[in-house]
């Protein structure tokens, strides 16, 4: 029988890693074949259902990296070794690069964990890839040591208040590697997930230097497979949980709120 | 050339496919994109006059055989449906199909009267929604009596506003013993066409390896392919009865399906479920499998078919 992506699936915690203070790392057993840039709803039964951009899905394990800044979060973060959640997806679209690709990949905050699998991807495919992550402090920076420990990964750091690498925005980092790349190490596509406000930068330096990027849009979701409309952008009127949250640059621009506002839970505006 | 035209209670539809009420249709954009995607109008999420909280997630499931919903109609109130609805007007042609929903009987008549000065095009009535059975569902989907008051607040709420014009259809549950006399009450009340019908339930799943209902809401509505003989048959009685003009809502996946709606007595065809078995553009889909089908029977005008189940019986 064909397994649905729109029914949970019951999976167990393997093991539990504490990547910060607030930032925790789930190691699910278990497959669900999500690809980099997708995103599951993750259920605790009598609690909730949250999205979560899935960290790493190897075939044999799934990785959801998850803050405690919420009353789900905070009740996942009590979880441990052996409970068990629901898990429905994988939904949404996915970051794609060619072999032997430079890309850019540029995170803020927790936009580390999706960014990450797809760096497993694109070293495995031969590509030469800037990690540039940027975070308030250095204790809350995620991935950049997992991240240096692939073939062709090259990590940069920007922190708020300097405790760590460049202190600064990590955006000031990418507009340095456009610069001053040359024909023969272009970067071809910047891939970008985190703070709207930063990804709003690197669609701007996407277009100033003439590189493709894909960008992760993350509106409030509800159902992840198209048809309660929430999360639909304004422009396309598309649900961004299925044409999305990965849209290339050009789609990006179609997308009058991108940068302006998002909905709540009612669909009613606020700004960022 | 197939015309493919229908006319509900005066209201011209290009094609008689529309969005029904609680998929998609957030946003007037995301409405705009389900008319480019094929449909002739959209219905509007349900309307209330004042905020209104949904349920926790999960909201929705759904397997190849069933939709199970609990989504609980949130809303953000007048003001945010009035600029939505300017923003479709603004980006489409498609006719407009206004939901509206209350709690008590004076919410039916505060947001009819808001409504009636968003340009509506029909003005929809939810009296049957099966999980928020506290405030409305059961009590008033199930009684002749408050169905017609319903209805005939509304009409009159819409006349005050200088909107008597505007066809209004009410939507009727399939959860009660007695359709045809609720669907005779609200006609007699003076509603102008129906919409059949609201979801099925509620129904439950459970997850057995969690042990637990899956919805937040433990219940919630069931809509999808298995509920369209269940329509189909209510809509070929009361049509039979009435005559009337009918939103046929309820497990339309394929062109054929719409047609058994139209040949029971539809006029409109809502879609709503299929949009996740085939995709945001199943509307334009079906739409043309409509228009192969009357190639294929020598059929010139897809208004003719309405209620044709029902000749020479």
């Amino acid at each position: 029988m064909r397994i649905l992506n729109t029914m949970p699936r019951a999976m167990k915690i393997k093991e539990v890693r504490e990547e910060s203070e607030l930032v925790k790392t789930f190691v699910l057993d278990g497959s669900i074949a999500a690809q980099p840039g997708q995103f599951v709803n993750l259920w605790i039964p009598g609690l909730d259902e949250k999205p979560i951009s899935v960290a790493l899905d190897d075939g044999k394990e799934l990785w959801l990296t998850i803050a405690a800044v919420g009353p789900f979060s905070k009740a996942m973060h009590e979880k441990v070794v052996g409970d068990k959640v629901g898990v429905r997806g994988p939904f949404g679209t996915v970051f794609t690069c060619e072999e032997g690709q430079r890309l850019a990949l540029l995170a803020g905050g927790y936009g580390a964990a999706p960014l990450y699998f797809f760096a497993t991807e694109a070293s495995r495919k031969g590509c030469k890839i800037e990690f540039i992550v940027g975070a308030r402090r250095e204790d809350l920076l995620l991935y950049t040591e997992r991240a240096a420990e692939l073939p062709g990964v090259k990590v940069h750091v920007a922190t708020d208040d300097g405790s760590a690498g460049h202190k600064g925005y990590n955006t000031q980092i990418l507009e340095k590697i456009l610069e001053e790349a040359g024909d023969s190490d272009a970067v071809s596509c910047i891939y970008t997930c985190g703070p709207e406000v930063m990804m709003v930068k690197a669609a701007e330096m996407a277009q100033k230097y003439g590189t493709d990027a894909q960008i992760s849009v993350e509106r409030y979701m509800k159902c992840g497979f198209g048809v309660c409309g929430q999360c639909a952008v304004d422009g396309l009127g598309v649900p961004s949980c299925i044409s999305g949250p990965v849209m290339p640059l050009e789609r990006v621009l179609q997308i009058p709120e991108f940068g302006k506002y998002h909905r709540d839970e009612l669909g009613r505006k606020h700004e960022f | 050339m197939v015309d493919l035209s229908v006319n509900f209670s005066g209201v011209k539809f290009k094609n008689p496919i529309v969005l029904a009420s609680g998929i998609l249709g957030v946003t007037g954009d995301s409405m705009a994109q389900v008319v480019r995607n094929g449909a002739g109008g959209v219905t509007t999420k349900s309307l209330w006059p004042h905020e209104h909280k949904g349920h926790a997630n999960p909201v929705v499931i759904s397997t190849e055989h069933y939709m199970l919903n609990a989504v609980g109609i949130p809303d953000a109130g007048p003001e945010k449906a009035r600029e939505e609805i300017a923003r479709f007007r603004a980006a489409s042609d498609g006719g407009l199909i206004v939901n509206i929903v209350g709690g008590k009987m004076e919410d039916y008549e505060e947001i009819a009267r808001e409504v009636a000065t968003m340009n509506p095009d029909i003005v929809e009535v939810n009296i049957s929604c099966p999980n928020v059975e506290d405030e409305l569902g059961k009590p008033m989907a199930c009684s002749t009596v408050k169905a017609a008051e319903v209805t005939r607040l509304v009409k009159s709420a819409l006349a005050d506003a200088g909107a008597g014009d505007v066809p209004v259809t009410v939507k009727l549950s399939p959860n009660v013993e007695n359709v045809l006399a609720i669907a005779s009450s609200v006609l007699e009340a003076g509603a102008d066409g129906l919409t059949m019908m609201n979801t099925l339930g509620p129904g439950m799943a459970i997850d057995i390896d969690m042990a637990q209902p899956i919805l937040a809401n433990k219940v919630g509505g069931l809509s999808g392919p298995a509920m369209k003989p269940i329509v189909v048959k209510h809509i070929y009685d009361v049509y039979a009865a009435h005559k009337c003009p009918i939103i046929g809502t309820g497990g339309v996946t394929t062109g054929r399906d719409a047609i058994e709606m139209m040949m029971a007595g539809a006029t409109l065809v809502g879609v709503g479920s299929a949009v996740w078995l085939r995709g945001q553009d199943v509307f334009g889909k079906i739409v043309k499998e409509m228009e192969g089908w009357c190639e294929e029977n020598g059929v010139e005008r897809l208004a003719d078919i309405i209620g044709r189940v029902h000749e020479g019986n």
